[in-house]
């Protein structure tokens, strides 16, 4: 998993990817194109795969980028793994609960509680 | 006592999205901070005016380079007034399905309207529904 990631950065440790955003805003529809593709290179043959997705450095994010991590979700779904989210500024988490979203996605407070809840 | 910033208006014509809506976001930040709005204005304004400029470019427009979005604003030390404008044929928001409902839960558009609504005061679709008004009210001290 060396990939060279342009928008996030990947690494496994102890059997669960963490992925951080580079960027502090998420909005341009290329850039969160190229972010699905390489959130999907970062799982890409892995199995049962336990992942968590950090928000710390983010700042801003789209609508357009929800799409982008619902089929993410999915993606891991089919692998039969798990997905996390965590580190989410409360403006931005503000957005995944007017779109309920925060029902669809698991999201805890930090890395060790993304870690901690994995089954 | 300090003289209050005069108002700032501006009316342009967008022709690109992502140079676009910098340059939108660019002056109305200037003005927000000029009119003393404070950074969880600034946050839902900067949002709802990208999902509306991006909804203008992509969904009115459909992604026509030979069409443009226009963009007014009209911002003072009470509120801050916007109006973006798409040449495409306008939509009726009553069809766009709620996002939030279980049914919809997993479909992954239609947020952009959602956030826009919850950000802002005021939201008003002009018919034929190619014209979006919104305006943020600062809330009294």
């Amino acid at each position: 998993m060396a990939e060279p990631f342009k928008h996030i950065s990947a690494g496994k440790k102890d059997g669960i990817i963490r992925i951080d955003f580079v960027e502090r805003n998420i909005l341009d529809e290329l850039n969160i194109h190229q972010i699905g593709v390489e959130l999907a290179k970062a799982i890409e043959s892995q199995t049962n795969p336990k992942v968590v997705v950090v928000f710390g450095n983010v700042e801003h994010m789209s609508s357009a980028a929800y799409g982008t991590l619902m089929k993410f979700q999915e993606r891991i779904k089919v692998c039969t793994g798990q997905l996390r989210l965590c580190e989410m500024k409360p403006r931005l988490y503000e957005g995944f609960v007017i779109t309920k979203l925060n029902r669809l996605f698991t999201i805890v407070e930090d890395y060790q509680a993304a870690v901690d809840s994995f089954k | 006592m300090t003289t209050p910033a005069p108002a700032f208006r501006c009316d342009l014509t967008l022709r690109e999205l992502r140079a676009g809506i910098e340059r939108v976001q660019a002056d109305v930040e200037a003005a927000l901070g000029a009119h003393g709005y404070d950074e969880g204005a600034k946050f839902a304004m900067r949002l709802a005016l990208e999902e509306a400029v991006v909804n203008g470019f992509r969904h009115g427009n459909r992604s026509d380079p030979n069409k443009v979005v226009f963009f007014r604003a009209d911002i003072d030390g009470v509120r801050a007034w916007f109006e973006i404008e798409d040449q495409g044929p306008g939509f009726d928001p009553r069809t766009i399905p709620d996002p939030t409902e279980d049914e919809n839960l997993e479909i992954p558009s239609g947020r952009g309207v959602m956030l826009i609504k919850a950000y802002m005061t005021e939201v008003e679709y002009v018919k034929p529904g190619n014209k979006l008004r919104m305006t943020y009210r600062k809330p009294a001290a």
